[in-house]
């Protein structure tokens, strides 16, 4: 700055002048951060750009071509590779089975038990709701051994089945809890108003009081829906000795060692798998984000 | 936490008249607690035998010689402990995971805990765009970042590689270095959950009443002091809370690091349930025992840590009731 620019600067005490620069420079702060934001967002969701382009290219481009995002001609050939090849069809199948059994599973289960530990009192159930928090962060990694043999022993190892109760049956005791913490808040006159009309324990819990429940099950459902769509410790182990089996994120593994220099594939492949759980996050954004901050707030 | 409904309302709920009615009462009341344990019974069934018969089994496992196909398990007493911390592999994987751990908490705290303030800005244009953009890692198929990342990282054509050599640096290979590996891997892992940290931060940031900073505004705050005097401490007891569930997530890095990894190079990446998994499942001879007693081990690490989360909710609860 000259000293005759200051000059001029300092020639403009007007307190709404001043103000009015204030207003722009605050503007311009929050125009920077915007920018800045900008720059960063971008380089969240680059990998997967990157990723659906390699998906389109030849495997020349993908070594040649740079950081170049749009490929030169569309190869829809490798989407088809991925698909029969790559056995994607038949992993995307072994997913859904697993994946909704398992949440339907879960769901019933924490409802069940959420809604008589957070509305009854009776003989054992301080115990139970101590053993659950006490446990309640158990990583796969411990568990994983004796969930194997027992597996093993019951004879359903290398089975749909095996892979649906051992997901089941892992911790989902924050749902377990949040089910009972919303049942809990219901009033009292609800159970009441049905047992007059002559309906029994479970009708009561059937007919009004899982209807009511219904966010929390959306939510439960949902998180329950994306961590075993997700899940990849217990289907890899699950599925050793039967290929057959495999999920879609072990398959994607066994693609990238089978198939070591078909990177065109893989990323056709890597982008088939995310598309059903990105597309199910479009719709259900809303559930997927207060679940996870419904857990900080408690 | 005792709340008036937690009573039982078919058991309030014949008058307390007549004694003719007491038997008729305890009949319905043993058809009650019928009805609750066979509620109960799925979770009891299934989260005792998937997840708390385990926890036990594990010891006993830890005690025997083992490889996990032949019926034969022989006890060998605490020799499988033993082996384990005699084992420097198993102690550099508890440090892997300990740094590991330390480069994630933080970034993934501080960082979000910056870009929840700017995007909880009510002036911020398109913040549900952005919360989106930093949200989608979050979904995404751990297993198949991982698998991706390596692709990415590829010192030949991922783009990391192709920005440095275009600078001058040559081709890098972060991932295959294993004086880079750890820290690349821990930043992809941050990458990947940032968006869970933030949606903490963002429902931390919902529960201060709006006003609060309307009535310090009127005492002639700034922003400054608004957010030293009222944003700040209303958000320590969150701190404490999204500090300990990210170092707890950082136990649950298996499906990324394995993946992305498996460990290498030179098992510079192997955390501890790498560690444990190598033996288990990927050894030609599985050495169960010697894996469970790994496990125990693990356990009792994360036991510590879960401690501190309870010590912790307690705090930031009576912190939180102060006001």
């Amino acid at each position: 700055m000259t000293p005759k620019q200051q000059a001029q600067v300092s020639q403009q005490p007007s307190p709404a002048a001043q103000h009015g620069r204030r207003r722009i420079s605050r503007r311009t702060l929050w125009w920077g951060a915007f920018a800045l934001l900008l720059g960063l967002a971008f380089l969240w969701v680059y990998p997967f750009i990157w990723m659906l382009s390699t998906s389109l290219k030849t495997p020349g481009e993908v070594f040649g071509g740079g950081l170049g995002l749009i490929p030169e001609v569309m190869q829809w050939e490798n989407y088809r590779r991925a698909w029969t090849d790559g056995n994607f069809s038949r992993y995307l199948v072994n997913t859904v089975i697993v994946t909704v059994a398992t949440t339907v599973l879960v769901v019933v289960r924490c409802a069940l038990a959420g809604y008589v530990l957070g509305r009854y009192r009776f003989p054992g159930s301080r115990i139970i709701i101590v053993i659950l928090v006490a446990t309640m962060f158990v990583p796969t990694g411990y568990t994983i051994i004796p969930v194997v043999h027992l597996s093993m022993s019951l004879g359903i190892l290398d089975t749909h089945l095996g892979m649906i109760l051992a997901l089941a049956g892992g911790s989902h005791v924050a749902f377990i809890l949040v089910y009972a913490g919303y049942f809990r808040g219901l009033p009292k006159e609800l159970e009441e108003a049905s047992i007059v009309d002559g309906a029994g324990f479970f009708r009561t819990f059937g007919r009004i009081m899982l209807p009511l429940s219904m966010p929390v099950t959306a939510t439960v459902s949902i998180l329950t829906f994306l961590f075993t769509w997700n899940a990849f410790f217990l289907p890899l182990v699950f599925s050793f000795s039967n290929p057959a089996l495999r999920t879609v994120s072990v398959g994607m593994q066994a693609f990238v060692g089978e198939n070591s220099t078909d990177w065109t594939g893989m990323a056709a492949a890597g982008v088939l798998s995310m598309l059903p759980v990105v597309a199910l996050f479009a719709f259900m954004q809303r559930y997927f984000v207060e679940g996870i901050a419904g857990a900080v707030k408690s | 936490m005792a709340s008036p409904t937690l009573g039982t309302p078919v058991a309030t709920m014949p008058p307390p008249a007549a004694a003719g009615d007491r038997p008729e009462f305890r009949k319905r009341l043993r058809r009650r607690n019928l009805w609750i344990y066979a509620f109960l019974m799925p979770t009891i069934v299934l989260y005792g035998l998937y997840t708390l018969y385990p926890m036990v089994a594990s010891y006993w496992y830890s005690l025997v010689e083992w490889n996990g196909f032949s019926a034969e398990q022989r006890y060998v007493g605490i020799s499988n402990y033993e082996a384990v911390l005699a084992d420097p592999m198993f102690w550099s994987a508890v440090r892997i995971t300990v740094v590991f751990m330390l480069i994630v908490t933080p970034l993934r705290v501080m960082g979000a805990f910056l870009l929840a303030l700017v995007l909880n800005s009510p002036r911020l244009p398109f913040s549900g765009f952005f919360r989106t953009a930093f949200f989608i890692p979050v979904v995404t198929t751990t297993a198949i970042v991982g698998v991706v990342m390596r692709f990415i990282f590829d010192p030949a054509n991922g783009p990391p590689s192709v920005v440095a050599q275009f600078l001058g640096l040559g081709p890098v290979d972060l991932l295959g270095s294993s004086s880079t590996a750890l820290l690349t891997s821990a930043v992809v892992y941050v990458w990947k959950f940032f968006g869970i940290t933030l949606v903490y931060w963002l429902a931390a940031l919902q529960t201060i009443p709006k006003d609060l900073y309307e009535a310090a505004r009127i005492d002639g705050a700034g922003p400054v002091n608004l957010f030293r005097y009222i944003t700040l401490p209303m958000l320590l007891p969150f701190l404490l809370i999204i500090t300990i569930l990210t170092i707890e997530d950082c136990f649950r890095a298996f499906d990324l690091m394995q993946t992305m990894t498996a460990g290498g190079p030179y098992y510079s990446t192997e955390i501890i349930e790498i560690f444990i998994y190598r033996w288990a499942f990927a050894a030609s001879i599985p050495q169960l025992g010697f894996a469970s007693a790994a496990a125990v081990l693990f356990g009792l690490l994360v036991m510590v840590f879960v401690i501190f989360q309870v010590w912790g909710l307690t705090v930031s609860r009576r912190m939180r009731g102060q006001r």
